[in-house]
């Protein structure tokens, strides 16, 4: 689960890792009400689940009222990356002496864990120069492992203390929830020498969520997103036109970036998983009918041991079911496909034996839309 | 390293040459029974079931045990292939690895990264090896299946696939196969963050075998798996073929792509920092699947 800042910042406060005082809300009435709470000047935040909101002008500072009001807006309405905001929040204006990089993240190649520190924060990880970055096994971490980094980035005395104080809590925190990555950006001294964090990213791994029912309440999944999952399916929204089924991940982003290739725009991502049968593929096009904007959908299965035809009925039964009002271009791939090909000339759906064939065919078909 | 051909095939001194034994963990559940009938079909030589609570009964004429231990013990089986749901696995692979078994194949999706991780050190300490999770198995044509591949994308032949993703591996295999080409093995890496195997490690236990004229690398976004296997291509000065395809280009940061393992954070697990590399490795990168046969071809003609 990709957490939102402020979901992040309240698992933080979990283990004593101090965030500035803030609040979250969805309407500007109940913005004003934080903001006049917490004495202007403020910092307002899109909370969104990606990076780059600095360069984004997704986090504003707002110095009165008149400027929260049109920031606000500005802010509640706009999309990073895509990513539309799902609330906003407003923070008290924190003066700070020094911003500071920390994160723990799994090593994926090495199996392990990276601390990454650096003395430069603030910015994207990719641009810093003099990062200190140690390798730790998941149940090997100890109080001279977090002298070593403090030392690394040359921290002394009182700052030393409270940045080792902070990484240990952040590791148990990593432990605890099963985290992928937690990232503190910045992670600021204060004038007093205490440790902020001004900024908060948690990943956790979604295959311990059983194990985790307390992270519950932070799933942002969208009800199609849910319905998806419910059938074991894999689902991305996408901001194009063309709803992409196939079977498998790699051979869903495979068709995906061909279609791109071709130039023509994903709606969705979906993944019906490994084998595909008659019911697997007509939930999914159930699941497709819900998305706006679908003006074609492009299949791509690779049945193995599946029958081709087994997977046209599922096709007629949905037509039928006037679950597709738009055009269906479909690459089969299995016994059985001559047979698949005249029971779907019967209906709008064209069968191809390429991939590149069905996805000319369908971008072709949404141009004259 | 785990020497796969001497644990898959054998030597033809061995008395079970070309019919190693093999252990199925959770054989009566829907997938773990379905799947063993289709690797018996292929010949595969399963000599024992495991499902706790079902001992000393039959599956098909295949004794099930209660214990991984017991079923080694009246078998001496060194390969287990495991279906359970993914929370029961690492229960069923510290069974698996105490028992002595040297190469698990972990079928089941949703495995935590935690109890991956706990399994491999033990595994590790064991020498033993885990493919894995999430993948569909590792196949040598003709000779053994362990997993859940359909067959007919296989045929004997001298290519080695090393995939990330089920359905591409069987779509290549297929492909090349259609093309001329066969595959002395094709091994399922799988999708999530943690492998057990990752492809370095795939890439050295196949890269010495007599019968190998070159390797096809089914990579995708996420992790840095494929930059560091091209590293080491370059480190070793690897001579056979290689040809690649990463999946994936166009897919949108910080989203997880169906596979848990396929999501891309900043420059790490994009798809221009593994084709970048690879190319750094003269490895050439497909556009999309339909090239690789031509691509190996080319270079397999150098």
């Amino acid at each position: 689960m990709r957490l939102l800042e402020y979901q992040a910042k309240e698992i933080f406060s979990e283990y004593g890792i101090k965030t500035p005082l803030g609040f979250v809300s969805n309407n500007i009435q109940e913005g004003i009400k934080q903001a006049t709470q917490l004495k202007l000047p403020v910092i307002i935040k899109a909370q969104v689940p990606i990076g780059g909101r600095g360069k984004s002008g997704a986090i504003q500072k707002c110095n009165d009222i008149d400027e929260f009001m049109l920031k606000y807006d500005q802010i509640l309405n706009m999309k990073v990356k895509n990513e539309k905001t799902r609330s906003v929040l407003t923070e008290k204006l924190i003066p700070y002496e020094k911003e500071l990089y920390l994160s723990i993240f799994l090593n994926r190649s090495k199996r392990c864990y990276n601390i990454i520190a650096s003395l430069q924060g603030g910015i994207e990880i990719e641009s810093f120069k003099n990062q200190i970055i140690h390798e730790m096994e998941f149940d090997s971490f100890n109080n001279d492992l977090a002298l070593q980094v403090a030392d690394g980035i040359k921290l002394v005395e009182k700052q030393q203390d409270n940045f080792v104080l902070i990484l240990k809590k952040l590791f148990r925190l990593v432990i605890d929830k099963e985290a992928e990555l937690a990232e503190i950006n910045p992670l600021v001294i204060l004038k007093d020498n205490n440790l902020l964090a001004l900024d908060g990213k948690i990943i956790t791994d979604d295959n311990a969520n059983f194990r985790h029912p307390e992270l519950q309440k932070f799933n942002q999944k969208t009800t199609i997103e849910r319905k998806a999952e419910e059938n074991g399916f894999s689902l991305v929204e996408l901001d194009g036109d063309i709803a992409v089924i196939g079977n498998g991940a790699g051979l869903v982003m495979s068709t995906l970036d061909i279609l791109t290739d071709h130039g023509g725009k994903a709606a969705c991502f979906l993944d019906v998983g490994g084998g595909a049968t008659i019911d697997s593929v007509y939930e999914a096009l159930k699941i497709i009918s819900k998305i706006k904007n679908v003006k074609g959908i492009l299949i791509n299965l690779y049945g193995g041991i599946v029958k081709t035809t087994t997977v046209a009925h599922a096709l007629i039964k949905a037509y039928n079911n006037k679950l597709i009002n738009v055009r269906v271009s479909a690459r089969l791939k299995g016994t059985e496909s001559q047979k698949s090909k005249e029971l779907l000339a019967t209906i709008n759906i064209n069968m191809f034996d390429s991939v590149e064939d069905a996805i000319n065919f369908i971008t072709s078909e949404i141009k004259k839309c | 390293m785990l020497d796969i051909f001497d644990i898959l095939v054998g030597t033809r001194e061995d008395n079970d040459y070309k019919n190693k034994s093999v252990i199925i963990q959770g054989i009566t559940g829907k997938f773990g029974s379905l799947h063993t009938k289709n690797m018996i079909a292929y010949g595969t030589n399963i000599v024992a079931g495991v499902t706790p609570g079902k001992g000393e009964t039959k599956f098909e004429n295949i004794n099930i045990y209660d214990t991984m231990r017991e079923a080694v013990r009246s078998t001496n089986s060194k390969i287990s292939v495991m279906f359970m749901p993914a929370k029961f696995f690492l229960e069923a692979a510290e069974d698996a690895i105490n028992a002595g078994i040297k190469l698990l194949i972990a079928i089941p999706e949703h495995v935590p990264i935690k109890d991956t991780m706990i399994a491999l050190k033990m595994a590790r300490k064991n020498k033993a090896a885990i493919i894995g999770p999430n993948t569909p198995g590792i196949i040598i044509p003709d000779v053994i299946k362990l997993g859940i591949m359909p067959t007919t994308p296989f045929k004997p032949g001298n290519i080695a696939i090393l995939s990330k993703s089920g359905t591409l591996m069987y779509e290549m295999s297929d492909k090349i196969s259609q093309h001329g080409f066969g595959q002395n093995i094709a091994i399922g890496i799988g999708g999530d963050p943690i492998n057990g195997t990752i492809l370095i490690d795939a890439f050295d236990m196949i890269k010495d075998s007599p019968k190998l004229d070159g390797i096809v690398v089914v990579g995708e976004i996420g992790g840095d798996a494929e930059e560091i296997l091209a590293q080491h291509v370059m480190d070793i000065n690897y001579k056979k073929p290689i040809i690649s395809y990463i999946a994936g280009r166009s897919a949108p940061k910080e989203k997880r792509m169906g596979h848990a393992g396929a999501i891309v954070y900043g420059e790490y697990g994009s798809a221009e920092s593994k084709i970048k590399m690879f190319n750094n490795a003269n490895i050439p990168v497909a556009k999309k699947p339909s090239e690789i046969p031509i691509l190996l071809a080319q270079r397999l003609k150098i």
